[in-house]
């Protein structure tokens, strides 16, 4: 994924590039956190990792970048949440619902395929090229000051939704019905199915959940990040790892969990060449799975209930 | 003895193959046999792995592309302008050198291939070791993106590497003498005997695998898939047999990247991503998982009609959507299907039961 | 002599307490039963005696060795063999490769000797095929040895366990309700075949819920209740024990 382009290394640290470096960081970290909330809400209600979560956030920023040309902005983002969301839905009932007490092996297979099939398809549809949604506000040198340092205001306007989302998140599955609903699926299928759950339309709804905010996410990236058809792998990777820094399942563990990625990988960018900020979070991923694999804030005991 | 019968058909199989493309005057298609070969090398180590062992690696390509990288580094690497210095005057004195003249007549002095392809393999097989110990005590999705994160991490350093030629990767690399007369090269000339070549290590190879899993270890490993903690239990310790099949893929990986780099006299950063490993992995799984016979044989299809363009540019699509419908539709495999049941029997050396 | 000494053994699976200071040993050649109501924390005890859990505090002493800290094979290849309540064959293998994966302790291939298939692992190889056949002989089930294991049906998978254990020439069995789920004469079966081991000199320990087969076979009875030890003495005391009887009839077990 492109860098942050204002972020360049081997500056002095001055404090005016801390912030720069700060803010990158953040801006990272919370689309991270949202991929990262993408895969627990998937992984809360089905005990499955969706592999192609990525895709959605590509997918999201494709189509909004397609459609942006023949209707007004707002419409167009609202539009690709709709049809990733749909896309979601798809996925889940043609691949996913019918099987029967799949394996994790299997899931992963599959999983994986779809991933791979929605790349593709984005490559035959939007070709290889890098593409990217228009400012919100402004263009690419406006900027707005914030404590002493000049930022897009594009950064604010990611900041702001995937902030906005998590909220609206959380307070969905703690507050409204539909929301306590999938969290009894998570807690206990057989239960919640015997409580008068429809647990496989929880699952759809899961996907699509999940698919919507990945999409918003990435609309609201394109600007700054660019969408190319294949940059899904790389976001799901670290949104993986987010989940399991923020331990899997856990959505408050994730944001707290991004952040800190986002911020590792934005001040990383000063020490080591740009190559290698994929292999720093990469490798703590695996560092984290082999320490501490449920999570940097989790209870051994509680990861241990679950099934992996 | 039965269970090498279907080897014989094997080998007769890959002779009658040469001699209707010699008759045929098609034996450009012995090319994309010879890399089949070798690629289906490191699907049956990754079907030992996966099938028998029951443990997803979606990083083989990795070590692919270690071996062949490893070996294309050090065979290319020009040491003339060290030709002074102690070490490379030391290296030299043992014969660990090979001096040659590149397409420009310019003198090249680098590590004999022999030397070369012992290092990368040897490498590969370390950090196999090395990663595995942490790695497989991970199950699950865990293990998958794991390995997958490792898949990564070396697809990125090989990218990012100077010396590894960063996104063009690694070209010039010599042929790989491996006995005299015998030499693994790309060279027009050499295509029959490289062909050969190819199929002699797969024989090899299916050899030893067959023999492997018809034996105690064979057994423990699939104890170890079918239930972990009562192979445990009886006696098997299931951290080092996990740890050894996965060193042994790796190793096998590594050396058929050796083997297709010094063919294919190169190797790039696309050996390495994970759409290979991921390639890999379907062809284990369309060949029915626990199948040497089936990884081979399908191994050896899907990759030659994908070398041969057959799938066009919808190739990773195709692989993609392989992998969705066995695991859909026929997750034991599509020669499990009832009516290759049948022919299985008559086969039934390679494959369990 | 005692085989297996069991001191002051704790476990707890958050707040439950299911192993509670337990203590006792067994004699070598014996047949000792551990019995109790479900969730006494009988098959917690076998898996932490196993190696399967590791125990919180207390100790394990197999044949003069402590065996904290050993890892399940380490003690397996110690001699140790067990059975499982809820019966763990290895799915997608005959009955005869099952027993024949017992037979794991008592040889020694290894990958290179399995890649090459040297002469002398062939031989390994009939020696334990010829030893897998001959359990199956024992258990009465040479003709199932070509099934699948998950085919089989429950009391012959039992057997096939049985088989596997008994594969490894263990000093000590474990047995975790070898007669759950059978009949009577299958269970008549059973007991007869615990006695014809103990006979070929190995100890059993065998938790058991069939009250009248544990009464004829073993040598002593352990009982726990909540994850302690309540009683330990010879059947016919114990089927006087007052507190056994009123945890039986209380305890509404069974
Ligand atoms: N792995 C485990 N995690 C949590 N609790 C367990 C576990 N295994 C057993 N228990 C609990 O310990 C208690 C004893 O169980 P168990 O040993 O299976 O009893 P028994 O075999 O005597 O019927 C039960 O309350 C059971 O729920
Ligand atoms: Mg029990």
């Amino acid at each position: 994924m492109a860098a942050l382009q204002y972020v360049t290394w081997q500056l002095p640290m001055t404090s005016e590039l801390f912030l720069q470096y700060i803010f990158a960081g953040l801006t990272y970290g919370i689309i991270y956190a949202i991929v990262a909330i993408g895969f627990n809400i998937i992984y809360n209600t089905t005990g499955i990792i969706n592999f192609a979560q990525g895709e959605f956030v590509m997918l999201g920023g494709m189509i909004a970048i397609s459609l942006n040309p023949l209707m007004p902005l707002p419409l167009a983002i609202v539009l690709a949440v709709l049809i990733t969301m749909m896309v979601g839905a798809l996925i889940e009932i043609v691949f996913i619902r019918w099987l029967d007490k799949p394996s994790v092996l299997r899931l992963i297979i599959i999983t994986i395929g779809i991933s791979i099939l929605i790349r593709e398809a984005a490559l035959h549809i939007w070709g290889e090229g890098i593409r990217s949604l228009p400012y919100f506000i402004g263009n690419e040198v406006s900027s707005v000051s914030i404590l002493g340092t000049r930022i897009s205001p594009q950064v604010l306007w990611v900041m702001g939704v995937c902030t906005v989302m998590v909220i609206l998140l959380s307070l969905f599955f703690r507050y409204t019905l539909m929301g306590q609903k999938m969290q009894a699926c998570a807690a206990n299928r057989t239960a919640a199915t015997l409580c008068g759950i429809n647990t496989r339309n929880m699952v759809t709804l899961s996907f699509m959940l999940s698919a919507g905010i990945g999409a918003l996410a990435g609309c609201v990236m394109s600007p700054i990040t660019y969408t190319q058809y294949d940059g899904g792998t790389g976001l799901a990777i670290k949104g993986f790892t987010v989940a399991i820094m923020g331990g899997l399942g856990n959505s408050m563990g994730a944001v707290a969990a991004g952040l800190l990625l986002g911020l590792l990988e934005a001040f990383s960018v000063s020490v080591l060449p740009l190559a290698f900020q994929d292999a720093i979070s990469i490798s703590i991923l695996l560092v984290i799975l082999f320490v501490r694999p449920h999570g940097l804030f989790g209870r051994r005991d509680t990861a241990a209930l679950k099934e992996f | 003895m039965k269970r090498f019968l279907p080897l014989l058909a094997l080998l007769a199989l890959v002779i009658s193959i040469q001699l209707l493309t010699q008759w045929t005057g098609t034996t450009y298609y012995l090319t994309q046999l010879t890399m089949s070969g070798y690629y289906a090398v490191v699907i049956i180590g990754l079907c030992l792995l996966m099938g028998y062992a029951g443990q997803i690696s979606l990083g083989h390509a990795g070590f692919f592309a270690i071996g062949g990288y490893m070996s294309a580094m050090l065979t290319t690497r020009n040491l003339i302008s060290f030709q002074n210095q102690d070490w490379v005057v030391l290296l030299d004195k043992f014969g660990l050198l090979a001096a040659r003249q590149d397409l420009y007549g310019e003198a090249i002095l680098a590590f004999q291939p022999w030397l070369a392809a012992l290092i990368a393999i040897v490498l590969a097989g370390t950090i196999a070791l090395i990663i595995g110990i942490p790695v497989l005590k991970l199950k699950g999705h865990y293990l998958a993106m794991a390995t997958l994160g490792f898949g990564i991490i070396v697809y990125r350093v090989f990218l990012a590497s100077e010396i590894f030629g960063e996104a063009d990767g690694i070209s010039g690399v010599p042929g790989f003498p491996l006995l005299p007369g015998v030499i693994v090269t790309g060279s027009f000339g050499a295509r029959v005997g490289n062909y050969y070549i190819a199929w002699t290590l797969v024989i090899v190879a299916m050899v030893m695998l067959i023999n492997l899993i018809n034996s105690r270890v064979g057994r423990a490993l699939r104890a170890i898939h079918g239930a972990e903690e009562a192979a445990n239990a009886m006696g098997i310790d299931t951290a080092r047999y996990k740890l050894k099949t996965f060193v042994l893929s790796a190793v096998l990986a590594a050396v058929a990247g050796v083997f297709l780099t010094h063919y294919n006299g190169g190797i790039g950063p696309s050996e390495a991503g994970v759409m290979k490993s991921v390639r890999y992995v379907a062809l284990v799984a369309v060949g029915g998982m626990a199948n040497l016979w089936g990884a081979l044989i399908m191994g050896v299809t899907l990759n030659f009609l994908s070398l041969r363009g057959f799938f066009g540019s919808y190739d990773d699509a195709v692989f993609g959507a392989i992998l969705i419908v066995i695991m859909l539709f026929a997750p034991e495999g599509l020669l499990r299907l009832n009516l290759a049941a049948k022919l299985k029997k008559l086969f039934s050396g390679g494959s369990r039961k | 002599m005692t085989i297996l000494e069991i001191n002051n053994l704790n476990k707890s699976f958050g707040g439950l307490q299911a192993v509670q200071d337990v203590g006792f040993g067994v004699e070598e050649h014996r047949i000792k039963a551990v019995i109790g109501p479900n969730g006494a924390g009988k098959t917690t005890l076998f898996n932490l005696i196993s190696g399967t859990l590791p125990f919180d505090s207390g100790s394990v002493v197999f044949k003069g060795e402590e065996l904290r800290g050993l890892k399940p094979y380490q003690i397996a290849e110690r001699g140790m063999a067990r059975t499982y309540q809820n019966i763990k064959l290895f799915p997608g293998m005959s009955a005869l490769e099952n027993v024949m994966v017992g037979r794991h302790t008592r040889s020694r291939a290894g990958f290179v000797a399995g890649m090459l298939n040297l002469p002398a692992t062939g031989r390994e190889e009939a020696e334990i095929r010829g030893k897998a056949m001959e359990l199956l002989g024992l258990l009465e089930i040479e003709h199932l040895a070509d099934i699948e294991a998950g085919s089989l049906a429950f009391g012959q998978q039992r057997a096939v366990e049985f088989a596997r254990a008994l594969a490894a020439e263990p000093a000590m069995l474990l047995l975790d309700e070898p007669a759950a789920g059978l009949n009577m004469n299958e269970t008549a079966e059973v007991a007869r075949l615990i006695s014809k081991i103990r006979d070929l000199g190995i100890t059993v320990l065998l938790v058991e819920h069939d009250m009248s087969l544990v009464m004829d076979i073993s040598d002593e009875i352990v009982v726990l209740s909540f994850g302690q030890k309540i009683a330990e003495d010879l059947p016919a005391a114990i089927q006087q024990n007052q507190e056994v009887i009123e945890i039986y009839l209380g305890g509404g077990d069974d």
